[in-house]
C-alpha cells in the first residue's frame, strides 16, 4: 500500500477503516482457501498415487493369475474413444459453426441452431448416458460398445466444437472473404481455401477442450462403453480400429478408477489412475492455452 | 457466451447477401453449371450439420419424454413426485416409487453448494479482477483451470478418503457417507465456473463508474463491493445459476460420497440425489424400476430446462449492460 492510500485511510472513520480492514482480509481470506485447497488437492493424489504408478501398472494387463496389476486396457480405451468421438464430432462442429458464420441467412434458424447448442452445452452427463444407452446402445443397435461411448460423447461435445470454431471464424478478416469472392471464387471455394485454413487454430483449440471433456467424463461411458477391465483383442491395422469400435467394450481410464475405488476399493490403484488424470488434465489445459495464445495474436 | 453468437448473427447477414450478389451473377454466365451445383451441395452439407445440434436436442427431448412418461403413468404423478419411499426391488413385491426424497436432496445439495461455493468464489473473483497483481493473479487463474479440468471421478475419491472418515470421525457416526460429504465435494466443483464467470462480469464494469467512485471519497474495498459488484450484478447472477446447473447435474463425484439411501435429506444422512439415482441404480434396475429411472431422467431434464431459462435471462441482460 503506497503512502498516499495510507493518509486517505487514516482520514476514515473508525467504521470504514473496520469495513476496508476486515473486506481485505476476507478477500485474502478466501484467495488463500482456495490455493491451499488446490495445492493441498494436488498434493494429496500425488502423495498417494505415485508410488504406486510404475511402467508395469500402465502398460500391462490385469492378471489375477501373475499377480499383475494394470491399466493398458483403460488407457486404449480411452484413446479409442477419444479418437472415435473427434472423427465424428469435428465435421459436424465444423459444419455446424461454418453454416452459422458464412452460410446462414435466416434468422429463426440461427437462433434455433445456437438455442440448440446452448441446450447441449448445459445438460447434465448423465442425461447424455441415459439418452445414449437408449438410443446408441439399444434403438441403432451398437450395444454396449466404445463406438456407443463414442457417439453419445458426440452430443456432449459438439457445442465445444462449435463455439470455439465460430469464434475463430470470426476473427478472419472480412477483407479475406470480400477478397475471395472478388475473384470471381464461389463461396465454397472462399470457405475451402481462405476462411478455413485462417481458421485452423480455433479448430485446434476446440479439439482440445474436446479431449479434456472425454477423458474427464465417466457417467456416459459408464453405461453405454462398457466397464470391463480387460483388453480386447486390439490390432493395429486401420481396419481392426473400426472392428474394435463396433465389438468391443471396456473402461476408460475415469471409468476405471470407478471400479478401482467403488467396486474393488483398491485405492492404490485408483489413486495411481488419478495421477494419470491429473498428469491428462495439466497437459490439455496447457496446450489449450498455447492453442488460444495463437488464436488471439490472430 | 450470448455475445458472439449475437455478432456472429450480425456478419452472417452481411456475408449471405455478399454470397447472393455473387451467385446471381454466376446465373448471368450460366456457364458454371457444376460449379453451382458444388455450391448448392456444399450449402446443403453444411445446413446439415448446422441442423445436427437441433436434432440431438430433439432426439434427447423425445426419447426422455417416450420413455420417461410410462413409469409416471403407472405410479401416478403425484405418488411419483411428491412419495417419500423410494424401494423399487422390495422383497415383499410392494415396490414404492417416490422421488421426492431425492427431488429434495438434489436441491438442498445444490442449495447448500451455492451457499459455501458462491461467496468464496464471489469473493476470489474480486481479488483476481482487482487486488491482486496481474503476476500472481495468472498463477492463480491456471490453477484453477487445472481444478475445473480434473475428472469429476478424482473429486469423487479424494472425497472417498478424506472428507467421509473426516466426517464419520467428526461426527461420531457409524460411516461418514453424507449430504454434508456431497455439499462440500459440490462447492469445490462448482468454484471454477463461478471464479471465472464473475471475474469477467466485474472485468466488464466500466472503469469511469469506479474511478467517480474513487473520486468521491471511497476507498478501494467499498469502490468494489459497492460499486463494482452491484454493476456486474447480472454477471454474477449467471454465474451462480450455472454453478447451480452443474451442482444438479453432477453425478459420479457424489455417487462416490453420499452413501446412496433414498433418505429425506438431512445433513449428516446417507442421501440419494436425482443423478445419483440414475447412475448408481442404471446397471441393475429393470422392468419399472428401470423406467421409473427415465422419469427421474425427465424430471431432471425439466430442471435443467428451466435452469438454462433462467442463465439465458442473466446473461441476456448483463449482455445489454456491458454494450
Amino acid at each position: 500500500m503506497d503512502r498516499e492510500q495510507m493518509s486517505i485511510c487514516c482520514g476514515l472513520s473508525r467504521r470504514r477503516r473496520a469495513y476496508d480492514l476486515s473486506m481485505r482480509s476476507l478477500l485474502y481470506a478466501s484467495a488463500a482457501v482456495i490455493c491451499a485447497l488446490l495445492v493441498f488437492l494436488i498434493g494429496y493424489i500425488l502423495f498417494r498415487g505415485i508410488p504406486h504408478l510404475s511402467w508395469q501398472f500402465l502398460s500391462s494387463e490385469e492378471s489375477v493369475i501373475k499377480g499383475i496389476e494394470g491399466i493398458l486396457p483403460a488407457l486404449i480405451n480411452t484413446l479409442y474413444v477419444v479418437i472415435a468421438t473427434l472423427i465424428i464430432v469435428l465435421p459436424l462442429g465444423v459444419g455446424s459453426a461454418i453454416y452459422l458464420t458464412e452460410y446462414a441467412s435466416n434468422r429463426k434458424l440461427v437462433s434455433a441452431i445456437e438455442f440448440a447448442t446452448e441446450t447441449l452445452a448445459g445438460m447434465p452427463s448423465i442425461i447424455f448416458a441415459l439418452v445414449g444407452v437408449i438410443v446408441f446402445c439399444e434403438f441403432a443397435g451398437l450395444g454396449t460398445s466404445l463406438l456407443a461411448g463414442a457417439f453419445s460423447l458426440v452430443m456432449m461435445t459438439l457445442p465445444t466444437i462449435i463455439r470455439t470454431t465460430q469464434e475463430s471464424l470470426k476473427t478472419v478478416p472480412q477483407s479475406y472473404r470480400e477478397g475471395s469472392l472478388a475473384l470471381g471464387g464461389g463461396k465454397w471455394h472462399m470457405v475451402r481455401t481462405v476462411v478455413l485454413p485462417s481458421s485452423v487454430d480455433g479448430i485446434v483449440t476446440g479439439c482440445i477442450l474436446a479431449v479434456g471433456r472425454i477423458v474427464g467424463e465417466s457417467a456416459v461411458l459408464m453405461f453405454t462403453a462398457g466397464m470391463g477391465m480387460r483388453l480386447a483383442k486390439y490390432g493395429h491395422s486401420f481396419g481392426q480400429f473400426f472392428e474394435n469400435l463396433f465389438d468391443s467394450s471396456g473402461a476408460t481410464l475415469t471409468v476405471a478408477l470407478y471400479n478401482y475405488a467403488k467396486e474393488r476399493a483398491d485405492f492404490e490403484s485408483a489413486f495411481a489412475v488419478a495421477v494419470v488424470l491429473l498428469a491428462i488434465a495439466f497437459v490439455i489445459n496447457i496446450a489449450a492455452k498455447l492453442a488460444g495464445s495463437k488464436l488471439k495474436k490472430h | 457466451m450470448e455475445l458472439p453468437l449475437k455478432t456472429a448473427a450480425a456478419e452472417n447477414k452481411a456475408s449471405s447477401e455478399a454470397g447472393a450478389e455473387s451467385r446471381s451473377s454466376g446465373d448471368i454466365r450460366g456457364r458454371h453449371g457444376l460449379k453451382d451445383m458444388m455450391e448448392q451441395l456444399m450449402k446443403a452439407v453444411f445446413l446439415i450439420c448446422g441442423l445436427v445440434a437441433v436434432g440431438f436436442v430433439l432426439v434427447i427431448s423425445a426419447y426422455l419424454v417416450i420413455s420417461g412418461i410410462p413409469a409416471i403413468r403407472e405410479v401416478g404423478l403425484i405418488p411419483f413426485l411428491f412419495g417419500a419411499d423410494w424401494d423399487p426391488a422390495n422383497k415383499s413385491g410392494n415396490p414404492a416409487y417416490g422421488i421426492l426424497p431425492m427431488i429434495l436432496t438434489s436441491i438442498y445439495g445444490t442449495a447448500g453448494a451455492i451457499v459455501i461455493g458462491v461467496p468464496i468464489g464471489f469473493l476470489m473473483a474480486v481479488f483476481l479482477s482487482k487486488v491482486a497483481r496481474p503476476g500472481p493473479a495468472a498463477v492463480i487463474r491456471e490453477v484453477v483451470d487445472l481444478l475445473a479440468g480434473i475428472p469429476s471421478v478424482v473429486y469423487g475419491l479424494v472425497g472417498m478418503m478424506l472428507l467421509v472418515p473426516g466426517i464419520r470421525v467428526l461426527f461420531g457416526l457409524p460411516a461418514g457417507d453424507s449430504l454434508l460429504a456431497a455439499v462440500i465435494v459440490l462447492a469445490i466443483m462448482i468454484l471454477p465456473s463461478i471464479i471465472s464467470v464473475s471475474e469477467t462480469a466485474l472485468k466488464a464494469v466500466p472503469k469511469e463508474y469506479e474511478e467517480a467512485s474513487l473520486a468521491l471519497g471511497a476507498t478501494e474495498l467499498e469502490t468494489y463491493f459497492r460499486v463494482s459488484a452491484p454493476a456486474a450484478k447480472s454477471g454474477i447472477a449467471a454465474a451462480v445459476v450455472l454453478g447451480v446447473g452443474r451442482a444438479i447435474g453432477e453425478a459420479m463425484a457424489i455417487l462416490m460420497v453420499a452413501g446412496n439411501v433414498a433418505n429425506l435429506p438431512g445433513l449428516l444422512k446417507s442421501v440419494k440425489f436425482l443423478t445419483t439415482a440414475i447412475a448408481g441404480e442404471m446397471s441393475y434396475a429393470g422392468g419399472l424400476h428401470r423406467q421409473a429411472l427415465f422419469s427421474i431422467g425427465l424430471v431432471l431434464f425439466l430442471f435443467i430446462m428451466l435452469i438454462n431459462a433462467l442463465l439465458n435471462l442473466f446473461l441476456k441482460k448483463s449482455g445489454k449492460e456491458d454494450g
